[in-house]
């Protein structure tokens, strides 16, 4: 495979990654689902920013978009965090495990998907 | 100097977060008015390319970050400093009222500072990634702040608009990948000076601008917008309303005018105008629906962002597609003008609101029957706040409306006229809705809580600038001719070229 075969199939990855988060985050009701999403869809920005650093088919990768990377892995991971935390206290308020007001809150819905 | 204007706030936010509860208010208020102060004293130095133009670390591009700013900076900045400041004086006697003590915690003043260092930082940086980062910043205090109240509304407010801002800046990042997989550099000057209308960077643009939609919140994508500004304490949504938004505005004019102007095209211009026109029109026939009095006002805001976006149309002409026709540079003023002068009527707007929810203990638009004349200061800043909105002359906001009319009649595009003229005419309505009922006989005789003279000083004090805009244009019309100094291009890195 030459390297902009291999880079093609990073990059089509990266984006099918981030278009299936994106899927997850807007027709999932449930919180933790839409949370996974949007984890789903960073992985998918940064699939693509990694595979661009390694298709010059130099000795070394360009340290640029890794770094970038990891500062977004940074982001990820506190955003992620905060939502969490959120949602976790708005089941514990209201017992809703979506933000659907029609929603009933039941005991059954701490644990349906 | 530059560095400074970041670092007081970030540190300001660190100490506020150590000290102990009591003297956090007085903190939060020297960190506060230390960034202002920074803010305006670099604001009137001699502008040069070594004082507006900062390599972190002496790292040189393209690897290092890098500040930079130009009159356009310097607005943002400036408009953030006053609103910033009015608010925090605000935000003092506010928390401490014995009604608010209970149920907000006490982080306010760390998440505001976190977040006013993540706006100026916004403003002077000059590559794409950077921007992402400080975007997240931004979003996630002024989420963290809306959670502030602890109820469940507020809470589900809040998560909504972290996962609708969260949406936004992860396109925005998808944009930066396909833009660095193309180009190999960040920086906004060098991405505008090689710009190619490729397939890659048309859907980075698309991303991008689609990103800064959501986090605008351009009808349609407002959907977020009105449950977290109206369940917010008073200070938080009138920061959220008057400065996250234009933060988000920001970027937007500098991915329009600076990396793509190359590839924008009437067409797209035009359909970003007609969203606004829409946000205009449903944003204030929402707004004149409402029975709760920061719900109206957060809808209100959703309508004044539509009048930010004419902006765009209004700079491409018509038939030529041709950039930077003669009236560009009214629609340019006519566009800041009303970022500005919004900032600061929305701001005092939402903060007059709070004194009266405060002293009334409801937010019913009917209970401001049994105001009965009393708290006349603040009902007379809603009253200055709403001429600033409706575009009443002196005000800000009427400058801002001459100038985009303006620009419609110069550019022909007179499909525009009937959109700001009736938009101004439900504005009065949502405004007369108010200040009616304040007039009416009241119902029954209520027990106001009393408000303190801070609270309601001020929020005048904001009304005041507001007004205070519509003569200052000159001065944005100037600060805005100075262009971001030429630097010269990065090349990119060896290794980082396909």
């Amino acid at each position: 495979m030459t390297e902009l075969d291999s880079f093609l199939v990073y990059a089509l990855t990266a984006v099918t990654l981030f278009a299936l988060g994106l899927h997850s985050l807007l027709s999932r009701r449930h919180l933790l689902r839409k949370i996974m999403g949007l984890n789903i869809m960073s992985a998918g920005a940064f699939l693509l920013f990694i595979s661009v650093a390694h298709r010059n088919g130099k000795e070394f990768a360009d340290p640029v978009p890794q770094a970038m990377v990891i500062t977004g892995i940074v982001v990820s991971i506190s955003a992620t965090g905060f939502a969490l935390a959120l949602a976790r206290r708005i089941r514990k308020k209201t017992g809703l495990t979506s933000l659907d007001y029609r929603e009933k809150p039941s005991p059954e819905n701490h644990n349906r998907p | 100097m530059m560095v400074l204007v970041v670092v007081i706030p970030f540190s300001g936010a660190l100490v506020c977060f150590l000290v102990p509860k009591r003297v956090r208010r007085y903190a939060g208020l020297a960190a506060a008015a230390a960034t202002s102060l920074m803010v305006i004293l670099f604001a009137l130095i001699p502008k040069g390319a070594d004082t507006f133009h900062h390599a972190l670390g002496g790292w040189k591009r393209p690897l290092g970050i890098h500040l930079q700013a130009d009159g356009l900076s310097i607005i943002f900045l400036l408009l953030t400093a006053v609103t910033a400041f009015l608010v925090s004086v605000y935000a003092g006697p506010y928390f401490d009222s014995p009604q608010e003590e209970k149920t907000v915690d006490h982080h306010f003043w760390t998440l505001w500072l976190l977040l006013w260092g993540g706006l100026n930082g916004l403003y002077i940086s000059s590559d794409i990634f950077n921007i992402y980062v400080l975007l997240e910043l931004v979003s996630l205090a002024a989420v963290a702040l809306t959670t502030l109240k602890g109820e469940a509304e507020a809470l589900i407010a809040a998560l909504r608009y972290l996962m609708a801002a969260m949406l936004g800046s992860l396109v925005f990042l998808l944009g930066v990948a396909f833009l660095y997989a193309e180009y190999g550099i960040l920086d906004l000057g060098g991405l505008g000076g090689e710009l190619r209308a490729t397939l890659p960077t048309i859907t980075a643009f698309g991303l991008m601008v689609f990103g800064m939609l959501i986090k605008t919140a351009l009808f349609p994508l407002h959907f977020w917008l009105p449950a977290a500004h109206g369940n917010a304490p008073a200070p938080v949504s009138a920061i959220l309303s008057a400065l996250v938004i234009k933060s988000s505005y920001f970027v937007l004019l500098r991915l329009w005018f600076e990396i793509f102007p190359s590839i924008t095209t009437y067409a797209a211009a035009q359909l970003l105008g007609a969203m606004g026109a829409f946000a205009i029109l449903w944003g204030s026939f929402q707004a004149v629906r409402q029975e709760r009095l920061k719900l109206l006002v957060a809808h209100s805001t959703v309508s004044q962002i539509g009048y930010l976006f004419l902006l765009f149309p209004l700079t491409v002409a018509q038939i030529t597609g041709e950039h930077d026709p003669s009236w560009s540079m009214q629609a340019w003023t006519g566009g800041i003008c009303q970022a500005v002068s919004h900032a600061a009527a929305k701001a005092a707007l939402f903060l007059a609101v709070g004194n009266i929810v405060h002293a009334l203990g409801t937010d019913r638009l009917i209970s401001l029957r049994d105001l009965k004349g009393r708290l006349p200061l603040s009902v007379f800043t809603i009253g200055i706040a709403g001429v600033n909105l409706m575009g009443l002359p002196p005000s800000g906001g009427f400058v801002a409306k001459w100038m985009l009319l303006n620009a419609v009649i110069s550019s022909g595009q007179w499909w525009w006229i009937p959109i700001i003229v009736l938009g101004s005419l439900l504005t009065a309505g949502y405004v007369f809705l108010m200040l009616g009922h304040v007039f009416a006989p009241s119902r029954k005789p209520v027990l106001l809580e009393p408000v303190p003279r801070t609270l309601e000083v001020s929020a005048f004090a904001l009304a005041l600038c507001a007004i205070f805009i519509g003569f200052t244009t000159s001065g944005i019309i100037d600060l805005l001719q100075m262009e971001l100094h030429a630097m010269p291009v990065p090349e990119a890195l060896a290794w980082s070229l396909p």
